[in-house]
């Protein structure tokens, strides 16, 4: 799976490194969320910069990520994305509920950071 | 242009009247020059033609376009009286001369030339059909010429101008690290929505901004496209991690969003741009203070 999972002090970074088939999507949101009970995190960072397109499956798959790490008191925030794949989002009316964003790894960090 | 040059055509269809009477017709045009020049000018003034051009004005172009209009009557020839008019028309199209106008004023000339040529040929009806055969075709090519380069020029006054406003586009301006304002002025279209949604997100990443803010005071009308194309651009400014405050918008245009249903719940906005920037700068933790205090003066 083309996914990197780090731990970083408190925080999980997963940077996803080439396009996801759906089985892909669904081990890494089941990942996610078993990382973030093993490591305690507070923040989970997903930086999909290397996404040309960010499709309802992923979409939604991220918004649940969000919302299970909520209940247990994780912050989730979406990097990267791009221009226009964030056009595309909007058009097609894709949200990421419950999902924060930020332009970058660094912008990601300092949002859980505050 | 090539209309123009698709113009051409009926008049040489139309050459195969007798050369000698157009002679003779220019002949007395010539001869004439002076009182049906002046009879032009007054029924000019009298319908209240050209209204935004001196007497004086509207004489010196009447005898440019008259000896033209004789010459293009003469020689068949259209190329000089269309340069004319195409540079006529570039000197009074920026003084709000109306298309109605111009083809009014051409038509007046055709009517004054036809009556005197009436009264010139009443006693001798087939000489004076024949005349007339010769006169109208060229005079109605010469009307349409006049009148298609006025509106020629025209469209591309109006071609130059949309192309400046796309040009001048949508600036977009960093005030403060994180920070961009937005302004936008004149109408919004589709194509143009778009084009501002390009330019914010990479402002955005350009300059790693948290808010943005959009100021649509210099905004006429919004339509539920354009609105939509709006939120659009909130959204995806959101998705790249970037909050947007939208400012200056106008009762109207507030109460058109509402009654659109258009769905606002991302959208935060405040009254005006001063506003916005106040907002945007506690939500990134500026404190602005004024240092009035120390004045040069008191520090003398």
């Amino acid at each position: 799976m083309g996914v990197s999972i780090l731990k970083q002090r408190d925080y999980l970074i997963a940077s996803i490194q080439s396009a996801l088939t759906d089985t892909e999507v669904v081990q890494l949101r089941d990942a996610l969320v078993a990382e973030v009970a093993r490591h305690r995190s507070r923040g989970v960072i997903v930086d999909v910069a290397a996404l040309d397109v960010i499709d309802s499956f992923v979409s939604r798959s991220l918004s649940t990520v969000a919302q299970t790490n909520r209940l247990r008191g994780a912050k989730t925030v979406v990097v990267g994305i791009q221009p226009d794949v964030a056009v595309a989002m909007s058009q097609f009316g894709l949200g990421l509920a419950d999902v924060h964003t930020a332009l970058d790894l660094e912008a990601g960090l300092e949002l859980l950071d505050g | 242009m090539q209309k123009v040059a698709v113009a051409q055509d009926p008049l040489a269809a139309s050459t195969d009247v007798d050369p000698a009477l157009l002679r003779e017709l220019v002949a007395h045009l010539r001869q004439d020059r002076t009182p049906l020049r002046e009879e032009w000018t007054r029924r000019i003034t009298d319908e209240r033609l050209l209204s935004v051009m001196t007497p004086e004005e509207i004489f010196s172009e009447v005898t440019a376009v008259y000896d033209n209009y004789v010459d293009a009557l003469e020689t068949g020839s259209i190329e000089a009286l269309e340069r004319y008019a195409r540079n006529l028309s570039e000197r009074i199209i920026p003084r709000g001369v109306e298309t109605h106008e111009v083809l009014g004023v051409v038509l007046l000339l055709r009517d004054v030339l036809a009556r005197s040529l009436f009264q010139k040929y009443q006693d001798d009806r087939v000489l004076m059909n024949q005349v007339l055969d010769a006169y109208e075709p060229a005079a109605n090519r010469i009307a349409v010429t006049v009148g298609v380069s006025f509106v020629q020029e025209r469209e591309r006054v109006i071609r130059q101008q949309q192309l400046a406003i796309r040009e001048l586009s949508t600036p977009v301006l960093k005030v403060r690290d994180q920070l961009l304002i937005l302004p936008i002025i004149g109408a919004l279209d589709a194509s143009r929505a778009r084009q501002l949604t390009e330019q914010l997100l990479n402002g955005i990443r350009e300059n790693r901004a948290k808010v943005v803010v959009i100021d649509i005071t210099g905004v006429p009308g919004i339509d539920v496209d354009v609105a939509n194309h709006l939120v659009q651009a909130v959204r995806a400014s959101g998705l790249m991690g970037a909050r947007v405050i939208i400012t200056g918008l106008s009762a109207d245009i507030a109460q058109t969003l509402v009654n659109l249903r258009v769905d606002l719940t991302m959208m935060q906005s405040v009254g005006d741009l001063q506003g916005g920037i106040e907002e945007a700068e506690r939500q990134l933790s500026y404190a602005v203070t004024r240092s009035g205090a120390t004045s040069p003066d008191s520090r003398a």
